[in-house]
């Protein structure tokens, strides 16, 4: 659907400032009907991937296919009729003033070409797609930030696009609209067929959407493929991390404040231990105090699910000295859980 | 006032708004496309032609800095070569439009600027071509600001106008100099700016009243 062939794509050196090479050594595919999630930090190279595809960049070296074709040859009317199948949506909507919600819907298809009468028949049915029927005469400064990212998802899509791109198109929404407009991408993928990339530097989106991701550091690719997959073995650190803003890796305030380096008489000691896969954490607690005659207590956990497997930790206190500790990591290790002691509390 | 003087004062605003309203179109009609040139020439965007671009800022600059009544007799042979004549109201329209071109050009750059570059790029990534961004985001969205700057434009021409009475152009300044100043008759000369000082407000409130009806922005803040 869209392939990335041996791209590279370099700024040059402006006015005294240095040149950039923004994204170097880049080769991966998007799958049709796909929902492909590109994260990374800022600056990483995502805003300029995602522009390769529609044509907005040119890379400097390399090839940009997209259904079959080499976008990054085209040039000029060719170009332009290329970019009629590929929409976008946008981090701060970008959607014109001046015109009502349908006269941005309509712009496109202006711009296309189309007559009055297909314009109108399609502005009400794509209002319709995105909920938002209700809201044809209005005009953006009368709408919510996410009625207006409905009106840009319906403007991307008015020429019935095979791919659509999204560059940070929840960045700007509080959480409850973020989930909101996720939900719509997926019923649009899902119903319509059309392949989604989305560029983003909040974990939580490729969570809740995205089944293949992409992680981007440095203008390079570090890791990439199914969601479940990366997340629940994650090898990059910049994945790790931001695998960790999700699960969380640090220890409630109070605990931490109370952890010790040194055990002491009748105190516990404290492990962490990782949770992959799933169901993996569902029993792990029950089955270790069993197995060892312990009394394990759960001092913190976060478990949460990354494109259906479970993905986070538990924090355990193992009371009865150095001699229990040593039973319960042998027996996590024994069933595949990695641990680690992080210290003493009393 | 006798009726004949202000007989003298109506045509004196006939000729004034005749100068003015002809020049204000023509120098639309040049400084509008010359704006938008200049506004989408820079390095980088729709028109990406920097060279092209500095040149005639230049040209525009120095138009702009040479000062109106210097204008107005520099370029007498030109004015006779368009107009025929280099006396009168219509020849005055020939450097008033001068005037007003570079003048009107620099603040439609300004307007047009002023529209979300995110906009463009928005109209770039659904294949618009380049003079469909101009004409169907660029001067739309920039609406509000054209007519703001056409306002001050009519109103600095109003000003202007008032020194081609210098080479005969007529119009209420040349009526508030040779009436008011040299016939010592400082009634006329208080109708004059009387007229004047209506003018500018009555152009100056059309303008506004225009720019916030086409502004949706503002209209629902």
């Amino acid at each position: 659907m869209v392939r990335f062939e041996a791209i590279s794509k370099t700024y040059p050196a402006y006015r005294g400032k240095p040149g950039v090479n923004a994204l170097q050594d880049i080769d991966f595919a998007i799958p049709r009907g796909s929902i492909t999630g590109v994260i990374g930090r800022s600056g990483a190279g995502k805003s300029s991937l995602v522009r390769l595809i529609n044509g907005l960049e040119k890379p400097t070296t390399g090839r940009v296919i997209v259904d079959n074709r080499d976008i990054s040859a085209l040039a000029g009317r060719e170009l332009r009729l290329a970019q009629r199948s590929i929409g976008m949506i946008f981090q701060h909507f970008n959607l014109r003033s001046s015109r009502t919600a349908a006269g941005n819907i309509a712009l496109p298809l202006e711009i296309a070409g189309w007559t009055k009468a297909d314009i109108k028949a399609r502005v009400a049915e794509l209002l319709a797609l995105v909920g938002i029927a209700d809201k044809h005469d209005r005009y953006p400064s009368e709408l919510s930030g996410g009625q207006k990212q409905r009106v840009g998802i319906a403007r991307a899509l008015a020429t019935r696009p095979s791919v659509l791109l999204s560059d940070e198109a929840t960045s700007a929404l509080d959480p409850q609209t973020t989930r909101a407009i996720l939900d719509l991408l997926a019923n649009i993928n899902r119903e319509l067929g059309v392949t989604i990339v989305l560029i983003t530097h909040e974990m939580s989106v490729v969570r809740q959407l995205a089944r293949e991701v992409v992680v981007l550091d440095g203008g390079h690719v570090v890791e990439s493929g199914h969601v479940a997959d990366i997340f629940t073995h994650p090898k990059h650190p910049i994945t790790q991390s931001f695998l960790a803003e999700v699960i969380g890796d640090s220890l409630p305030v109070s605990l931490a404040s109370r952890m010790a380096s040194e055990p002491s008489a009748g105190g516990q000691a404290v492990i962490r231990v990782q949770v992959r896969g799933a169901g993996a954490g569902d029993t792990v607690v029950a089955r270790l105090a069993r197995d060892l005659g312990l009394d394990v207590a759960l001092l913190s956990a976060r478990i949460d699910e990354i494109g259906g497997q479970h993905v986070g930790s538990l924090t355990l206190g193992i009371p009865g000295g150095e001699d229990a500790v040593t039973r319960t990591l042998a027996w996590l290790s024994q069933h595949q859980f990695s641990a680690e002691r992080l210290g003493y509390v009393a | 006032m006798s009726p004949e003087l202000i007989n003298l004062i109506i045509q004196a605003t006939g000729e004034s708004l005749y100068m003015v309203g002809i020049a204000a179109l023509l120098g639309t009609a040049f400084g509008l496309p010359l704006g938008v040139f200049l506004a989408t020439s820079r390095k980088g965007e729709l028109y990406a032609a920097p060279l092209v671009n500095r040149v005639l800022g230049i040209v525009v600059n120095a138009t702009r800095s040479t000062p109106f009544i210097i204008l107005v007799v520099a370029i007498i042979p030109f004015t006779r070569l368009i107009a025929g004549t280099s006396i009168g109201s219509t020849a005055a329209i020939v450097p008033l439009t001068i005037a007003s071109t570079p003048f009107i050009a620099r603040l439609v750059e300004a307007a047009i600027r002023e529209v979300d570059g995110g906009l463009i790029e928005t109209a770039s990534s659904f294949g618009a071509s380049p003079l469909q961004i101009v004409f169907k985001v660029l001067i739309p969205e920039a609406l509000p600001g054209l007519l703001l700057a056409l306002t001050l434009a009519v109103v600095s021409l109003l000003g202007y106008s008032a020194m081609v009475g210098a080479v005969g152009g007529g119009g209420l300044g040349d009526l508030g100099i040779r009436y008011g100043y040299q016939r010592f008759m400082p009634e006329m000369m208080l109708a004059v700016v009387v007229v004047l000082i209506a003018l500018v407000q009555l152009v100056q409130s059309a303008g506004d009243y225009l720019a916030r009806r086409v502004n949706r922005r503002l209209r629902h803040r």
